[in-house]
């Protein structure tokens, strides 16, 4: 067992005993044990020496924490990345694959930063209904898909994690009643969805007919653009229009990206408020048979003016010329979209002469034949509109809309591994959205590496100075600056929440004691 | 001790005084007065009425409700809605404004303010009644509102007390060009605009015909139609769930109650309109493998799913859905769907097709799934209804009603492949569908398909006119299409009994 953490972890001292409040203690001896796995799940690959260091692991847990910044009271459970005092190096052998149980059970406890995931969630130090109610649902290595799952601590959803090494899992609404408590409800109406974050989806296989470099799962860099635009495109509408404020991008590990609004407003919206919402921002419509996919009214609503705005240098560059989405027969549909019919013949004829025509070429001939005086019966405005409208259709968010119409929609987690190429999901930080680089985005056998290239270089002043800070063990690797930024995130968001608190506190009723 | 004096009032004299009490006093027996021909329907009725009043009014406008769901389910547009309601509205619920001074003003108004509290009595029992009257009632209020005298509407709004904040004089000169783009006006400063947070106008944001800043939606005058309706519909729903809450209390009226259970009877949903009656009897039970031969039963929208499938050996979601319920509600077992499923995705290992298809498949039958899915025998095959309105297919997907979801152009040709090449049928096709009614378009290549049929079993007398009646689900297409083209091998008497569900 080399990466778990070896029994003899760091004795705990009467200060640190003192410091600590009951309350995780509580929580931790009431709490039955989760659904064994044992039970439902075979873990062929979990040994069972797993199980004597594990519960070695939770008591550390439970007192240690004395060095965790001071912004967050100490009384709160809080878990830290790992420490394993004896430094031991994560044996991970070039073959082992990211899919490998014990890569991902050293993922889940020595990276996962639960304890900001937690915050995140619950909107408050201590724990309270929003982390408490809210839904998990883990997706095993057998592909077993676990509902309902939620915990009272951070730390217990660690635990399982750990035991049960989900291959991911995702976050769904709070509920009106503990959600592993609503069968043993009286009547089911009382186990409902209350709130949850207003989420977007976008997802590269939606651009498929418009993509040339790629198609179904794999990306490139020139196919990620449609993503930097659909982020750039939609983040500013949530901003500006909604007057959202704490809105998270995350990288969805693989050709998406989600985003998840967690303003307390946002979180509060009904189904019909989320579908509002998405339609607002949903412009490209129709199927494969659908002709013209993108018909606006006009004027252009503000929303759709400021969009074309963005996205018309990227549509220059990032279209025509690495997409070049017109290569020889493909202008067929260029054609489609052209409003007039001695037009269409015309460039048609043109096209078809020169078959090696690049894409820009073929329109700027649009409007060089437009305006060669020939097309009389072209109305100028139409033209103007149907290009407006092309390079919507080319350029223009394509949203997995049915995502955020439900509140009890769920949606993977930030910092879950893809499994299938074994990249953390992590967020992306949209003042830098451009230089964002989906295939430079650790892996997760990539990180366990570098905690032991860390270890190696500074182990032998580490264990010189015992007074020093231990350093987290995602510091130690290329996962900095993205829990660096979702800490940031939270603490933004955490800020506000309890903002809020304190006025209705001091709003409350006086004589309420 | 201070001896508090009113305490010594004889008690009998002050059920006034208490306000807590205030409440329990009997209630004021008086006529109310009704300024507004529109009603938010916030006071319930107080005044005596007689039973038979009781059962009379209900009755009307349970009539009035039924005809306009009738119009939702028919697809007729907004105008067409108008003006089929009119005649409806004036016979049996008929509602004038102050300018039209006639003497019976309150009296109308009276009838529609009970009528409006007896059915809310009769539908808040279930979750289904209390939604559908919430829709009808707010497509009802819609209607009203709108052909509403313009003065007596502004007049009506103002003393709703809405709170709306003004867009003052210079934000609105500052923000001119957004707000007319959004709006799609053209003079900005000829009325007045208002904001609001956009959760309260969820409508206007929804089809982008508002301009959004910063969480404040700004909304001109002229759409004060949707936040109106908007509130209306909130209040009503929050009333409803307190009747509901109340209803049992109700229980030893024993002169009401049958009235109201006769009536939410009598309102039967239309939605249900599958019953497993609809499985064609000739029909021995289909397999996996006739599906391709029953395919040209199929109604378009099937149709269409089908030769996706088979170009694609793949269909999305929401097409999948669709095409197995479809399958399911012409007889077709569970076991057989999933194998036509598992051989119709050809490209996809077995694995992977137990994984993340076989599942849903039997959702769909309610082979598995919560308690209350497996006992309702899973979902219904959808209606023409449903598939109509359901959310557009985006890019790949092809579920939906294609006279809806293709281009004209498109669905002229997909016609013209299934056999449909009358050119007069074709045009009148496209006329149907330009006027977006999508089903009407559907039954026209149905009848035109069918049409040696129709007339002889409408000239031997076999099929009444209401087996004959315009088709409203996928199902009745197919079941009433095979029987047609399978006439005389002793199966058409079995039609009546599955068709008489669709009413």
């Amino acid at each position: 067992m080399p990466h778990s953490v070896s029994p003899e972890a760091s004795p705990v001292d009467d200060t640190q005993l003192s410091q600590t409040s009951a309350q995780p203690l509580e929580s931790a001896v009431k709490e039955e044990p989760p659904t064994s796995p044992a039970e439902d799940v075979p873990m062929s690959d979990a040994p069972s020496l797993a199980e004597p260091a594990k519960t070695k692991v939770n008591l550390e847990d439970l007192f240690d924490d004395e060095d965790s910044d001071g912004e967050f009271s100490s009384s709160v459970p809080q878990v830290k990345a790992e420490k394993s005092p004896e430094q031991e190096p994560i044996k991970i052998k070039a073959s082992s694959g990211f899919a490998d149980p014990e890569v991902m059970r050293a993922f889940y406890q020595r990276l996962f930063p639960f304890r900001y995931l937690f915050q995140w969630l619950n909107h408050s130090p201590s724990p309270t209904n929003d982390f408490m109610h809210r839904e998990f649902a883990f997706t095993l290595q057998n592909d077993a898909y676990l509902r309902y799952q939620s915990f009272p601590t951070s730390d217990l959803l660690r635990k399982q994690a750990v035991q049960m090494i989900p291959s991911r899992f995702e976050i769904g609404p709070v509920y009106s009643t503990n959600p592993r408590e609503r069968k043993s409800l009286r009547k089911a109406s009382a186990f409902r969805p209350v709130s949850k974050e207003l989420v977007f989806d976008i997802d590269m296989t939606d651009y498929d007919d418009i993509r040339t470099c790629c198609t179904g799962a794999s990306i490139c860099l020139s196919c990620w653009t449609f993503m930097t635009m659909a982020i750039k495109v939609v983040d500013v509408a949530l901003r500006e229009d909604f007057g959202f404020k704490h809105i998270l991008w995350v990288y969805s590990g693989r050709r998406g990206a989600h985003a998840w609004v967690c303003d307390k407003r946002a979180r509060e919206m009904d189904d019909q408020r989320r579908r509002a919402v998405a339609s607002y921002l949903e412009l490209v419509k129709g199927g494969a048979q659908g002709g013209k996919k993108v018909n606006p009214k006009r004027p252009l609503h503000p929303h759709l003016d400021r969009s074309l705005n963005i996205l018309r240098s990227h549509f220059q560059t990032s279209i025509l010329l690495e997409q070049d989405p017109w290569a020889g027969s493909r202008s067929a549909h260029l054609l489609d979209l052209l409003p007039d019919q001695t037009l269409r013949a015309a460039l048609a004829k043109k096209w078809d002469s020169a078959p090696s025509r690049p894409s820009s070429s073929k329109w700027a001939d649009i409007d060089a034949l437009a305006s060669s005086g020939a097309m009389s019966s072209l109305n100028p405005t139409t033209l103007r509109e149907a290009k407006q409208d092309i390079v919507l259709e080319y350029t223009y968010p394509r949203l997995d809309a049915e995502v955020s119409k439900k509140l009890n929609h769920l949606l993977k987690s930030p910092f879950c591994v893809h499994p299938g190429t074994g990249r953390v999901c992590v967020p992306i930080d949209t003042r830098k959205v451009e230089e964002f680089d989906p295939l430079g985005v650790p892996t997760v056998t990539q990180l366990l590496g570098e905690i032991d290239d860390w270890d190696r270089e500074n182990g032998g002043e580490e264990a010189g100075d015992g007074s020093q800070k231990k350093v987290p063990d995602w510091e130690k690797t290329s996962m900095k600056p993205y829990v660096e930024f979702f800490r940031l995130f939270v603490a933004g968001l955490l800020k506000e929440e309890r903002g809020g608190v304190k006025r209705e506190r001091e709003e409350g009723d006086p004589m309420e004691f | 001790m201070i001896r508090q004096d009113f305490s010594r009032v004889d008690p009998k004299r002050r059920p006034n005084i208490d306000p807590k009490r205030r409440q329990f006093a009997d209630p004021g027996f008086k006529q109310q007065d009704y300024d507004h021909r529109l009603n938010f329907y916030v006071v319930p009725p107080t005044a005596e009425i007689t039973l038979e009043e009781f059962e009379v009014w209900a009755i009307g406008r349970l009539k009035v409700l039924s005809e306009l769901e009738g119009c939702s389910f028919r697809n007729r547009s907004q105008e067409e809605t108008t003006t089929y309601m009119t005649s409806i509205l004036e016979k049996h619920m008929p509602l004038h404004a102050n300018s039209s001074r006639s003497g019976i003003l309150q009296d109308e108004r009276k009838k529609d303010h009970y009528s409006h509290f007896i059915l809310r009595l009769a539908f808040s029992a279930t979750e289904d009644l209390r939604r559908r009257f919430s829709r009808l009632e707010t497509m009802l209020f819609r209607l009203r509102f709108k052909d509403d005298d313009l003065k007596e509407r502004q007049q009506f709004v103002d003393s709703l007390g809405l709170e709306w904040e003004r867009v003052e004089e210079e934000e609105r000169r500052e923000l001119g060009a957004e707000l007319s783009a959004a709006s799609g006006l053209k003079k900005v400063d000829e009325q007045g605009w208002f904001k609001v947070d956009w959760e309260r106008v969820p409508e206007l944001v929804e089809q982008r015909r508002v301009f959004l800043k910063r969480g404040k939606a700004y909304v001109p005058a002229r759409e004060q139609l949707s936040l109106v309706v908007a509130e209306f519909t909130r209040r009503l729903d929050e009333a409803l769930e307190l009747t509901a809450r109340a209803l049992p209390r109700l229980d030893e009226d024993d002169r009401l109650a049958p009235i109201l259970a006769h009536l939410s009877q009598s309102f039967t949903a239309p939605d249900a309109a599958y019953s497993s009656s609809d499985a064609v009897d000739g029909l021995s039970a289909p397999t996996a493998a006739s599906i391709d031969t029953l395919s040209q039963h199929f109604p378009l929208c099937m149709q269409n799913l089908h030769q996706t499938l088979r170009a694609n050996s793949h269909l999305k979601h929401y097409g999948r859905l669709q095409y197995s319920l479809f399958l399911k509600g012409i007889g077709l077992s569970l076991e057989e769907c999933i194998v036509f499923w598992r051989r119709s995705f050809k490209l996809i290992t077995d694995e992977k097709f137990a994984k993340e298809y076989k599942y849903n498949i039997r959702h769909v039958y309610g082979d598995v799934g919560g308690d209350a899915n497996r006992r309702g025998r899973g979902y219904t095959p959808y209606s023409c209804q449903k598939i109509l309105t359901e959310a557009l297919p985006g890019p790949g997907q092809s579920h939906g009603c294609p006279y809806r979801t293709f281009s004209t152009d498109i669905l002229v040709s997909l016609l013209q492949k299934t056999g449909v090449n009358e050119r007069e049928v074709l045009g009148q096709v496209r006329e149907d569908v330009k006027k977006q009614r999508y089903h009407i378009a559907c039954n026209r290549v149905f009848e035109w398909a069918h049409k040696r049929e129709i007339k002889k079993v409408k000239d031997d007398g076999s099929w009444g006119a209401a087996e004959l009646d315009t088709i409203l689900h996928p199902n009745t297409y197919f079941k009433r299409g095979w029987l047609l083209k399978h006439l005389g091998e002793g199966n058409v008497g079995v039609v009546g009994d599955g068709e008489k569900m669709e009413e």
